[in-house]
């Protein structure tokens, strides 16, 4: 085991990967020998050269639509676009022409392809620089949508993403690069579609996703010195989403809270209150909590930006109320 | 602007070369014709671009392309398709959304695709194609398989972002991607003219990328053909990128439901006496070729669309079961366990 930052394992998984297989290849915006406007991708331009690790022009549609004609015809590309604030300028490409070709042609075309990108807030950028949107990827038939929490899935969830025969969106929450964690020696690689139970409680399930994962422990810890003992399951991957592991916590507690970054409307939380509620909702013993960013664009003040996303503060009353 | 449309080519293209563009030109303009009728027996359902008048521009590309180049063409797109070997059968079924359909129903007229033939599909958002084309190129050069990618788009589409994004990746990357404007003048309605800041709008747009202005006469199976050689060459021998744009007019309205009473009835005529299917017939002939041949091309294409409509007609419905599939590559469409 090797302590890494969540950015140094990014750039440890594509290594891993580009090792592994030569036909991945690497593009985006000053991700060469700048390494990344995070300093995610350091190193790698050195390690495989200009033509695997390739700069491109600012210009998002022509960095998705040559990653994807490329996926098309035998590489294995990852492209990255700098903020997924800017998924908005090349929405068309990833949900018309990445998410539905292959269906389209009844599967004629597969498109190996990450899309690796900055996510969500605490940075005081700003609401264009700072939305966590993977509902908006998850919206979308034909997409993958992964975002870790730790820098071990970091690499092995990217590691994954890359090999999987599908577009992935892969969320990296921008909150999160700098934080340390043990990351398993030699090659790792984690499975997409499996949730991870991250402490055991048998008062209720909070369900939470990439950075909401640590503030969601940290609660638990709290809540646990008022008697409450909350499991966390952290989510990992939204599509495929692992219900089996959290319908399980569910009917074990018989309560579930959702923590969620994204503004309020169609967050993931509310597909999974759907779902539970179908399949479970005799064992449940109270009502389905979310806790989320309310439904604003990002603020850029720090006390804004604070008090917009959920805290452990916020979380741990909301679940305190709620049990009481 | 200084762009001139060329001349043909003084060169002589040799007999067999040039019985194939006729041959796939009136093969082309009969399935669009039929596709026609059958939407008019209401057969085909939903909507239908066609190609009517812009044959000479998908066969002389496609007849200049080496069998594994990739094409990449819009909703317009049947032409195109077809030029590369895909089944006529196959395509007629889809625009009747029957389960022996080239896309078994799910993609139907406007995204018809034929990987095994190259045609690596008809996008329907205006651009979209353009980096994907280049992507594909990209790919070609990093694994040297000599392959080129060419992609048709309009004029209309030399107003979105994604041409330019395209352009510009394509000249500073080197790719070897041919971009071949199919100018016929109009949107869907409104004349290009109009609305664009230059007359040529993708020739006179070349100098911005780099790359040389060529304008040329999208009616003339020849040279299409002979452009259509010298910018694959330059393309595989890895001088870069091209951009063509050919004039050209479509004889029908932009879609099936679309009369184009908006295009002046001088303008029409002006552009009907320019058919290329009936230029290269009298071409033909003047060259000595007798008529006998030349009919008897023109009696195998009804044949062949003849017996395409009927397997076609005789195809059973799409099957329900294809909601449900290929949206992944295991085959499923499950986003849960
Ligand atoms: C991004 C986008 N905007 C608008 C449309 C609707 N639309 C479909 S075809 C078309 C006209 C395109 O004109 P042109 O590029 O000249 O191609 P043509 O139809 O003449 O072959 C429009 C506006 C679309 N499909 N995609
Ligand atoms: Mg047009």
């Amino acid at each position: 085991m090797a302590e890494l930052t969540f950015r140094e394992a990014i750039a440890a998984g594509i290594a891993q990967e580009m090792e592994r297989d030569p036909m991945v290849y690497f593009i985006g915006e000053d991700v060469g020998a700048a390494g990344g406007v995070f300093k995610a991708t350091v190193g790698l331009f050195e390690r495989f050269g200009p033509d695997r690790v390739r700069d491109t022009p600012i210009s998002e549609q022509a960095i998705i639509g040559a990653a994807m004609g490329a996926a098309m015809t035998g590489l294995r590309p990852i492209a990255e676009i700098m903020f997924s604030d800017f998924l908005a300028t090349c929405w068309d490409m990833i949900a018309n022409q990445v998410a539905k070709t292959r269906y389209m042609t009844d599967g004629q075309v597969s498109i190996p392809l990450v899309i690796r990108t900055a996510n969500g807030g605490g940075t005081r950028f700003g609401a264009q620089h700072s939305q966590s949107l993977e509902n908006w990827a998850m919206a979308v038939p034909g997409l993958k949508v992964v975002a870790p929490s730790t820098p071990a899935d970091a690499k092995g969830l990217l590691a994954a993403a890359i090999r999987d025969p599908d577009p992935v969106i892969f969320f990296e929450q921008k909150s999160l690069y700098g934080v340390k964690g043990e990351v398993p020696d030699g090659e790792h690689v984690e499975r997409l579609g499996e949730a991870k139970v991250r402490r055991d409680g048998k008062d209720c399930t909070i369900v939470a996703l990439a950075a909401m994962v640590p503030k969601a422990m940290q609660a638990a810890e709290q809540l646990a010195a008022d008697g409450i003992q909350a499991t966390v399951v952290d989510v990992r991957s939204l599509v495929p989403l692992d219900t089996r592991t959290i319908l399980r916590e569910v009917v074990k507690t018989g309560r579930l809270f959702t923590v969620e970054e994204n503004p309020r409307l169609c967050g993931w939380g509310a597909e999974l209150a759907s779902i539970v509620a179908d399949e479970c909702f005799d064992d449940l013993d109270g009502p389905i909590v979310r806790i989320t960013t309310p439904h604003v664009p990002l603020p850029a003040a720090d006390i804004l930006e604070d008090a917009a996303m959920p805290s452990v503060e916020r979380i741990t009353r909301t679940v305190r109320g709620s049990m009481r | 602007m200084s762009t001139r449309v060329e001349k043909p080519p003084a060169a002589e293209i040799d007999r067999p070369t040039r019985l194939q563009l006729y041959q796939l030109m009136v093969e082309l303009r009969d399935f669009e014709q039929r596709a026609y009728e059958l939407f008019l027996e209401n057969l085909v359902r939903g909507t239908s671009h066609l190609a009517l008048g812009q044959e000479a521009i998908s066969a002389g590309y496609a007849v200049a392309m080496r069998a594994d180049d990739y094409t990449f063409c819009t909703y317009r797109g049947h032409g195109h398709t077809l030029a590369r070997g895909a089944s006529m059968a196959a395509a007629m079924a889809e625009l009747l959304g029957r389960g022996n359909g080239m896309l078994h129903g799910k993609g139907g007229s406007m995204h018809l695709t034929d990987v095994r033939h190259g045609a690596m599909g008809s996008y329907a958002i205006v651009g979209a194609h353009l980096p994907i084309a280049a992507g594909a190129a990209w790919s070609a050069q990093v694994r040297k398989s000599g392959q080129v990618a060419v992609c048709f788009f309009g004029d209309g589409t030399t107003n979105i972002g994604a041409f330019h994004e395209a352009l510009n990746l394509a000249v500073i990357w080197k790719l070897p991607v041919v971009f071949v404007c199919e100018n016929n003048q109009y949107m869907e309605y409104t004349p290009i003219r109009s609305v664009t800041a230059v007359e040529h709008p993708a020739a006179d747009r070349a100098s911005a990328y780099g790359l040389e202005p060529i304008l040329v006469d999208g009616n003339d199976a020849d040279v299409m053909y002979e452009r259509a050689r010298q910018t694959i060459d330059m393309a595989r021998n890895g001088g870069g990128p091209s951009l063509v744009e050919a004039l050209t007019y479509r004889h029908g309205g932009h879609s099936r439901a679309d009369p184009a009473k908006y295009r002046p009835d001088a303008e029409v005529r002006e552009w009907l006496s320019r058919d290329p299917v009936t230029r290269y017939r009298e071409r033909l002939l003047a060259a000595g070729i007798g008529e006998a041949e030349v009919n008897e091309i023109e009696t195998r294409a009804q044949q062949k669309v003849d017996a395409a409509t009927e397997e076609a007609r005789n195809g059973a419905p799409a099957t329900v079961d294809a909601i449900e599939r290929q949206v992944w590559s295991d085959g499923g469409a499950a986003w849960r366990n």
